[in-house]
């Protein structure tokens, strides 16, 4: 058990380097950071001091490895564009990030499973037909039209919701909330929806599909002539079995609501990690970038770690083939 | 639906309750860099820094000159390289101590200073002194006619409380450093910082002691700044009513915020001009199809080059009318400019041909166009519809469009043949982009000229206007120089940028061309 829990961070550890590498070798190709840190006034000597003071002239290597030295001590550095800790803006923003990914993430969950259970139950009835076409549309409409349009509808046309920003917000210790302010709150439907509306339909489709396969079993057959009530058979014999999948699947993509979040965030000025994100690509702030994408694989590594060893936990057939490999 | 109406009731009534006459709600593309008035020198930076700091001479809304610290400035009698200027008494920062003359000689110095990115526009300053606590003299190695305008960005900070906050030494932005100064704020200004969040929200109350109390407008009490990087987000939220005053509106949304009622958009020429810019100083350039020779360092290829471009078509089809077609690549405003020049670029495509075949190059040749994608207002295309019309002359072109982290690069390498530049001119004089963008590069000049043009006459006649005190002598070497760049073609001017500010009715103000709103001025409705 112990060997296979430290193989499994290993390789994690070694697909971290990897992406820090393939990450870092990229960032050579974004541009210059210090075109955009000077000024229009600028000499050339300005440029080669300045390329001097941020370590830009050494070799690749030199500079990958001083990141790495620092990353593992917790260190990011400092933003060129802020020039302050990149470690503490980060904090800073992902309280926006999480609270979007959360509130839309639980609307893509109850919503899915909601309308899923809906078109497998009426599966030719006309309204669920209605949702499963409007389904496609949601899922080939891109992301950031839907915001425009939602903004559109709600913000300009009917002046309900605030088109922008994250509202009112209330420090809790180091973690700023907008759960509970009003214009918070506000805030949080359009981003959550334009975020949550893919993810809503890959659920509900795939509610809908176990719902019929399970709905198509022998226990249901069974269940059916043994006279038990329709409501009964949906809700307490089939929906258990199709949400197992169900939960594996979505524990997975919260990970990438997070990663998908930056266009979101872009079209709502949402000042979570993703803006953040755009910001230092467009200002070519190296050490945001790196950081960004460091944390983002750090999470689904992280993620994928748990799954593993939560499959080995439960499967005991691992667990055999893992002693006697041993011998 | 009881329950509907009630929350559609609240929404808006929270929206109702968050306008009040006083505040202004503001937003633009991007947010101010940093606190530290001497640590950059871009335009979002200063426009923030400009309601709660002042440098001794402002610009109106026409780029006049205006009294801002200094009371009057002039030249000092007998002696050339001095310059004296008379501060403003009475006048106290936001923290309560006063403004006085050793503030200035601390602030000129500080921006003078290794990490500061002023430190280019103060070269000629040798000494800065404090004459009495309301008079400054500024030395000039050799007489500099044209000091003043130099400092309208050049704000005025507290000596004792920089130094009790050990925010001296100007913020190292590429060191990556924070300083006080950085994150906090003690200025003159007719505003003061309340809250601040990088990229999200800044809020700024009015300085109830501010010394031109009953001398501006000063209609606007509290400033909320939310930078809105997304175009279509901007614009809704002006229709939305959730901001105010916009800068940057898209050239696209002009029509749809100017015909929606109860907002405004108000234009005028910006002092920028977009132009091309060629090499012709290497002997052979490489994304060409001309072996062992350099077609661009032929002048009569150039001129064909600019004679091919259709300025009014671009002006109509790509900027949708928002430009000013350009004849010389300096803005009207500019001490230097010359009408008869601005209009000289006029499309003759036969003319054009003749001088091509002329040239030896009547088959044409082709060649690479480098062009940012995310810097000026339709970049990518007015590139393109340059490939078009050079085509009609028998230009091939190869278009290059990319963000502007890479773009700006290649000039600065030296690794472009044919680029876009776009160029705006804060002293409002020509030697300014003579010294950037005519001399040759060298450590000092020339640091933004990608064309490897390189002609000492010129040069020694650009270095001298630094410090030629005739003013009638120094316009004459300027139209000099300028009679050679038209005539070499240097650059292949386009035109001049059209700034866009898109507004409520209750906000009353003009466009000032350096895109910099000074709230002060603003009057509400």
């Amino acid at each position: 058990m112990l060997a296979y829990i430290i193989r499994r961070v290993a390789q994690s550890a070694l697909v971290l380097l990897v992406v820090g590498l393939v990450a870092f070798a990229m960032f050579r190709f974004v541009g210059d950071p210090i075109e955009n840190m000077l000024g229009q006034e600028r000499t050339v000597e300005d440029i080669e001091r300045l390329r001097e003071n941020l370590g830009l002239d050494q070799p690749f290597v030199v500079q990958y490895y001083k990141f790495l030295e620092n990353a593992v001590q917790g260190n990011f550095g400092l933003s060129y564009r802020q020039g302050r800790p990149v470690a503490d803006i980060l904090l800073e923003r992902l309280p926006a990030t999480l609270e979007l990914a959360f509130v839309s993430g639980l609307l893509a969950l109850l919503g899915g499973i909601a309308l899923g259970i809906f078109t497998a139950i009426r599966k030719r009835g006309v309204s669920a037909n209605i949702i499963m076409t409007a389904s496609l549309i949601g899922v080939s409409l891109p992301t950031f039209l839907i915001g425009i349009l939602l903004i559109y509808v709600f913000s300009v046309e009917l002046g309900w919701l605030p088109s922008f920003g994250r509202g009112q917000t209330v420090q809790i210790g180091g973690w700023s909330t907008g759960f509970l302010t009003q214009s918070g709150l506000q805030a949080l439907v359009l981003p959550a929806i334009t975020l949550g509306l893919y993810q809503m339909t890959l659920i509900m489709r795939l509610v809908r599909t176990e719902m019929l396969e399970v709905l198509r079993m022998d226990y249901i057959r069974f269940a059916r002539a043994r006279g038990i009530k329709d409501r009964a058979i949906n809700f307490r014999h089939a929906l258990k079995n199709t949400l197992v999948p169900v939960i594996t699947i979505t524990g997975l993509q919260l990970g990438s609501i997070i990663a998908f979040a930056i266009i979101t965030e872009t079209v709502f000025q949402w000042p979570g990690v993703g803006l953040l994100f755009i910001n230092a690509v467009q200002f070519v702030d190296i050490p945001v970038m790196a950081a960004y994408l460091m944390m983002i694989s750090v999470m689904f590594v992280g993620i994928n770690l748990i799954v593993d060893m939560l499959y080995f936990a439960i499967d005991p057939r691992l667990r055999v083939d893992r002693t006697t490999g041993g011998h | 639906m009881k329950t509907k109406t009630i929350l559609a009731a609240l929404l808006l009534s929270t929206v109702a309750a968050g306008a009040s006459a006083e505040t202004l709600r503001w937003a633009r593309a991007g947010d101010s860099l940093t606190l530290d008035p001497h640590a950059q020198n871009e335009g979002p930076t200063h426009t923030l820094a400009h309601q709660i700091y002042e440098p001794l001479i402002i610009r109106d809304h026409s780029g006049a000159f205006q009294a801002a610290l200094a009371t009057d400035w002039a030249p000092k009698e007998g002696d050339p390289n001095v310059w004296v200027f008379n501060l403003r008494q009475g006048v106290t920062y936001h923290d309560g101590s006063d403004f006085t003359a050793e503030d200035v000689v601390f602030s000129i110095n500080r921006a003078q200073s290794e990490n500061s990115a002023m430190k280019e526009l103060l070269t000629s300053i040798t000494e800065v002194r404090a004459v009495d606590d309301h008079t400054v003299e500024f030395v000039t190695n050799g007489p500099n006619p044209i000091l003043p305008a130099n400092l309208t960005n050049l704000f005025m900070m507290d000596k004792t409380w920089t130094e009790a906050n050990n925010a001296t030494a100007v913020q190292d932005i590429a060191g990556g450093e924070t300083t006080f100064a950085s994150t906090n704020t003690n200025g003159t200004g007719p505003f003061q910082v309340v809250s601040r969040e990088p990229d999200v929200k800044t809020v700024l109350s009015a300085n109830e002691s501010y010394w031109g109390k009953d001398e501006f407008q000063l209609d606007v009490t509290e400033i909320v700044y939310t930078p809105i990087q997304n175009a279509a987000t901007r614009v809704a939220a002006l229709l939305s009513g959730e901001v105010d005053f916009i800068q940057d509106v898209p050239v696209q949304d002009l029509g749809r915020v100017a015909d929606t009622a109860g907002l405004v958009v108000k234009t005028a020429p910006q002092n920028r001009v977009i132009f091309f810019g060629m090499n012709m100083g290497d002997e052979d350039i490489r994304n060409d199809n001309v072996e062992g020779k350099n077609p661009l360092a032929d002048a009569r290829v150039r001129k064909a080059m600019s004679m091919a471009i259709n300025r009014d078509a671009i002006k109509k089809v790509v900027m949708r009318e928002q430009s000013q077609p350009a004849g010389m690549i300096a803005p009207p405003f500019v001490n230097g400019w010359d009408a008869d020049m601005d209009a000289s670029s006029t499309t003759d495509v036969e003319g054009a041909k003749a001088l091509m075949a002329d040239a030896g190059y009547g088959d044409g040749f082709s060649i690479q166009l480098d062009c940012p994608n995310d810097r000026y207002v339709n970049d990518e295309g007015i590139c393109q519809a340059a490939v078009g019309m050079l085509a009609q002359i028998g230009v091939t072109v190869n278009l290059n469009a990319q963000p502007k982290a890479q773009h700006f690069p290649l000039i600065q390498n030296d690794e472009t043949d044919f680029y876009m530049l776009g160029w705006g001119v804060p002293t409002y004089d020509s030697e300014y982009i003579f010294n950037f963008l005519v001399h040759t590069r060298g450590e000092e000049r020339g640091s933004w000229n990608g064309t490897g043009y390189s002609n000492p006459d010129l040069d020694a006649k650009i270095v001298s206007l630094a410090s030629e005190t005739d003013l009638e002598a120094r316009n004459a070497t300027i139209n000099d120089i300028w009679t050679v760049v038209q005539e070499e073609t240097l650059y292949i001017p386009i035109h001049h940028q059209v700034l866009n500010w898109g507004m409520t009715e209750k906000v009353g103000t003009e466009v000032s061309p350096e895109d910099d709103p000074k709230f002060k001025f603003f009057k509400m409705n």
